[in-house]
């Protein structure tokens, strides 16, 4: 065997698991050994030296020995905390959320460097941006592409005809965006406004600060979070439990209108 | 069934399984417990089963604190001499004994069952929350709610949220102090626990 029985790692800490008495099983998403699961000792007892640097969402540079069946954490030390993400529901519920998409679409112990990034940005972006939508809007698209998932949204997917700027069609059984005549034909597509597509276009190609700019009605974003749900859901075929959780926080607060930007 | 149960008597076979079912024991617990219990004398094997029956049979949670009690309301909301003007929220039973036996709080407690996980499906409906609430909006007898749910992600979700929802009552509410534990090492605490014990210092 030439894997080493210690190894080290950085990775942020996707969840945790309760294991015996007081142990816990950590989900890690590594850069280069992508997501892993890892025993973490004792983490329960207050007295734990490791118990605050494995906590979820925290960026964190692991020793881990190689165990029978799961690896054990032996060092622990945080790399990158974000407080906010703890303290401000709003962008811990969201954070949850996207760890939780991580840990679904990826396998494991298969290095995905690129959604690392990704993510990592992500969790940066939810501790201090005001857009939380849009951040995880943008975090959604750019997952399915690094996954390669990507919705098409150039050409009528059906018939290949450049797509005008009228309301198309949106269909996730057909992978992306239909034309008006071909959504016609198709009994699962739903009506995608012109600037839903425009700004999917966006979360594509542009960059963050580009997407983030865009001021956007509430309306287009309902619009756009319920088309990427439905394709991630497509795609996953299994539910995302914590979009009951963002639900029941929308129940609670009232919609702040961001501020500034050019209207969509 | 595992492969050491199976080569046993039935009934001593199937008490290994159910022994093995508890956590925290594994295959080979599970046997040493069924033999000790098989040389045991009977009137110990009786009580032991009498006791585990009792539990299932008598065990109700209380209607006010939603804690495990055999009489309802349980000892606590019970007793006279309690201070009904707090309540503290905590996440399992378990939790409240271990508050009890500071014997420093004198006050009420809620337990919730559970602590918000969003991404195991657990949300406010899946825990004792409406039942808080309708005991903090009865009569205004409360002043004070002191969230002691752990200070981990989870349990500091839970806190925030409740806390969002028990502000509009006009309810003080408290959160335990979160620092460093008694005997721990300066060195060896993170980022977290250390900014809160320096945010929390108090005057010596």
């Amino acid at each position: 065997m030439t894997i080493p029985k210690v190894y080290k790692t950085a990775g942020i800490v996707l969840r945790q698991r309760r294991l015996g008495e007081a142990d816990k099983i950590l989900t890690l998403f590594t850069p280069n050994l992508g997501k892993l699961d890892a025993v973490a000792k004792g983490v329960r007892w207050p007295r734990s030296k490791l118990a605050g640097h494995v906590e979820p969402l925290t960026y964190t540079s692991f020793m881990l020995a190689r165990g029978r069946e799961l690896d054990i954490v032996t060092q622990a030390q945080t790399i990158e905390v974000f407080p906010t993400l703890r303290e401000d529901l709003e962008r811990t519920g969201r954070a949850l959320y996207a760890a939780e998409l991580v840990e679904r679409f990826t396998p494991e112990r298969q290095e995905s460097y690129q959604v690392f990034r990704l993510f990592l940005e992500t969790l940066r972006r939810l501790a201090t941006e005001e857009r939380l939508d849009i951040t995880l809007r943008f975090f959604e698209m750019r997952l399915l592409g690094r996954l390669g998932y990507q919705p098409q949204t150039e050409q009528c997917v059906v018939c290949g005809a450049t797509l005008e700027p009228v309301t198309n069609g949106w269909s996730v059984e057909s992978g992306g965006v239909l034309c008006p005549a071909c959504a016609r034909t198709a009994p699962m597509s739903r009506p995608l406004s012109v600037n839903a597509l425009k700004m999917m276009r966006l979360f594509q190609k542009g960059d963050f600060a580009a997407a983030a700019r865009v001021r956007t009605e509430a309306s287009l974003e309902s619009e756009l979070e319920r088309h990427l749900r439905e394709y991630l859901l497509y795609v996953l075929e299994r539910d995302i439990r914590s979009t009951r959780f963002l639900e029941t926080l929308r129940q609670t607060t009232r919609h702040s209108t961001p501020a500034g930007g050019n209207v969509l | 069934m595992t492969p050491t149960a199976s080569s046993a008597a039935l009934p001593v076979s199937r008490l290994i399984e159910a022994f093995n079912k508890l956590p925290g024991i594994g295959p080979k617990s599970a046997q040493r417990l069924t033999y000790y219990l098989l040389r045991a004398p009977q009137e110990e094997a009786q009580a032991l089963a009498q006791a585990i029956l009792e539990v299932k049979e008598k065990i109700v949670l209380c209607s006010i604190c939603q804690n495990i009690t055999d009489c309802d309301p349980c000892a606590i909301c019970e007793d006279g001499q309690r201070d009904r003007t707090k309540i503290c929220i905590v996440e399992e039973p378990l939790d409240i004994l271990a508050l009890e036996r500071t014997g420093s709080y004198k006050g009420l407690y809620h337990v919730l069952h559970g602590v918000i996980s969003p991404m195991d499906g657990i949300g406010p409906d899946e825990l004792k929350v409406r039942e808080l609430l309708a005991r903090l909006k009865s009569p205004a007898e409360v002043q004070e709610v002191i969230m002691a749910t752990n200070p981990n992600l989870e349990g500091e979700a839970t806190a925030m949220y409740l806390t969002r929802l028990i502000a509009p009552l006009g309810i003080r509410m408290t959160r335990l102090a979160r620092g460093l534990p008694v005997g721990a090492d300066l060195e060896y605490a993170d980022d977290v626990t250390l900014t809160r014990a320096i945010e929390g210092r108090q005057e010596v």
